[in-house]
């Protein structure tokens, strides 16, 4: 059976039509996706039984329940959800305040290796469909009260671009979710041609993973600096005219004793000079095997004094979910190895 | 990056069922270990191969696996001598210097490895290179004489004289030959580079000595 969810609008014109049925059919059908909470398709009411038939004989709406849910002491959500292909991706759901932020994956595993990276450690298991990566949002039970989407879960957005993009439409389009792209970050390591293709096709905000600005550095952390080096990324970026409503923010892992230095601070205001832009300070999480480690708060709170010094808007995320595994991939790395 | 090049096909070889060696002139200079960007129309799909051939070589080599299902290996593997294919400049920094160094690869990650060997003299070099059969295990004939006794081949399917049996990580694990004090080149899938990456840190060797590249 075919999914339904995940669908353009225009998706669904044409499978409506090849089932004899007139084109508006299609936009009922989007409003019961993605407006309504139903969960069949026999519950498309305003649709004819005889074509809610028609329909259920060929499709399915695709729609799954999270297979498990983790909750933090701080709120924090972690949901496992089975892809169609039998493996598992997650959701964290992240309530601050009014804030309710849902960081959703668009691959199983991922391919770019990334030495901070749990998700890293299962290698590269398959691409989420538009609808896969959608499911994650329209089947949370908190959906609801979601105020803001970041694509930071597992896997590279930018690897999956065509999915990501369908995605993004659904979810800002008037028959779709109607959210605000203003809402929606997507976030990259920074594979160019692809990055290029999203600022020019979509509205929402973009996030970059810089984590060191140096080469070398970079390159140890981070193998797609071999390809995609970071000074080309900001090249790209900066002859994007991207507007005054748009946000560009780069994510700062900090590691202990190895990339919060001055000659960092320095480099950092050299390298992002003309860049409207903010950067996110993250405290590294510990994942097993790995050479890194964790800095402490004074040494977060220092290079943040030092970076905002030098002019650049900072902040500190704050680590959420730590005591159930919120680091990307480590909740689907175990219900693999479970199953 | 972008496609700025056209060139005929001057060979398109299956070189093992699936795999395949795709030739045109060199018109650009380029260091062993840079990719290209390829594909077979201007503005059609297009993906990263690492350069195969030496830097002095009159064609430009690439390897490269059909994938079933794929956009763009299926539409490659169709190509004849004397059809057109578009391609960037070189480019990328997996640069592959000088002096002693431990290289591992898998399937068609051999190919900066090769580009290199064929580029010129290469010294105190090791090369472990694995994949499910003999058969993939591509340029093997073209490797051993230059590197002999400092190539391990690593067959994980097959049993083969003078070869491991087993994963290149099964190899490594054991392998009394690591210097941990030389860099260490790493290319081929992500399970592979993340998976022997862990293994040259749990042996002592430090991660800013070892570079990957990666597929994607």
């Amino acid at each position: 059976m075919e999914p339904l969810f995940g669908k353009t609008l225009k998706q669904l014109e044409d499978s409506v039509r090849a089932l004899g049925m007139p084109a508006y059919t299609a936009a009922q059908i989007a409003d019961w996706l993605y407006r309504k909470d139903i969960t069949g398709i026999g519950q498309m009411t305003n649709l004819s039984l005889a074509r809610r038939e028609v329909l259920a004989g060929k499709y399915e709406t695709g729609l799954s329940e999270p297979l498990r849910v983790e909750t933090s002491t701080d709120g924090t959500k972690k949901y496992l959800f089975r892809s169609r292909q039998g493996q598992f991706v997650e959701a964290a759901y992240i309530p601050e305040g009014k804030r309710k932020t849902l960081c959703v994956s668009s691959q199983v595993g991922c391919k770019m290796g990334c030495l901070f990276c749990m998700t890293g450690k299962q290698g590269f298991q398959g691409q989420l469909s538009p609808g896969e990566i959608l499911n994650q949002v329209r089947s949370l039970p908190e959906r609801h009260e979601l105020t803001n989407i970041v694509y930071m879960g597992m896997g590279e957005p930018f690897d999956n671009l065509d999915a990501v993009l369908q995605s993004l439409e659904i979810l800002t389009a008037p028959y779709g979710f109607a959210m605000s792209p203003r809402r929606i970050t997507v976030s990259t390591i920074g594979i160019i041609p692809a990055m290029k293709t999203f600022l020019e096709n979509s509205q929402c905000h973009l996030a970059v993973s810089l984590h060191s600005p140096f080469e070398d550095e970079r390159r140890r952390l981070m193998p797609i600096e071999h390809v995609y080096s970071l000074r080309e990324v900001l090249q790209a970026i900066r002859d994007f005219p991207l507007g005054k409503q748009r946000r560009i923010s780069f994510e700062y892992i900090v590691f202990r004793d190895l990339n919060h230095h001055q000659r960092h601070v320095n480099e950092l205001a050299r390298l992002l000079n003309g860049i409207r832009c903010r950067i996110n300070l993250l405290r590294f999480h510990p994942i097993p095997g790995t050479p890194l480690a964790s800095p402490g708060e004074d040494v977060m709170q220092q290079f943040q004094a030092a970076l905002e010094k030098k002019g650049l808007v900072t902040t500190i995320r704050r680590s959420r979910g730590e005591d159930i595994k919120a680091a990307c991939g480590l909740l689907s790395t175990m219900e693999a190895g479970r199953q | 990056m972008d496609l700025t090049r056209r060139s005929a096909v001057r060979f398109n070889r299956e070189i093992a069922p699936g795999a395949y060696l795709l030739g045109f002139p060199r018109v650009f200079e380029f260091q062993p270990g840079q990719v290209i960007k390829l594909g077979t129309a201007p503005l059609g799909e297009t993906r990263l191969y690492s350069i195969a051939s030496g830097n002095r070589q009159k064609e430009v080599e690439i390897l490269y696996s059909v994938k079933p299902g794929g956009y763009l290996t299926p539409a490659l593997a169709r190509l004849r001598p004397g059809d057109h294919i578009f391609y960037s400049d070189p480019f990328g920094s997996f640069h592959l210097q000088d002096g002693p160094a431990f290289w591992v690869a898998t399937g068609t990650g051999i190919a900066p490895f090769v580009s290199r060997l064929r580029s010129g003299k290469v010294e105190g070099v090791r090369l472990v290179y694995g994949n499910r059969s003999q058969d993939r295990l591509f340029f093997h004939r073209d490797i051993l004489p230059i590197l002999q006794g400092r190539y391990f081949p690593c067959t994980s399917r097959e049993q083969s004289p003078g070869m491991f049996h087993g994963r290149v990580t099964g190899f490594l694990r054991d392998f009394p030959g690591l210097d941990t004090h030389i860099p260490c080149f790493l290319c081929g899938s992500a399970e592979m580079v993340v998976d022997v990456r862990d293994l040259l840190i749990e042996r002592g060797v430090p991660y800013g000595r070892i570079f990957a590249e990666i597929f994607f």
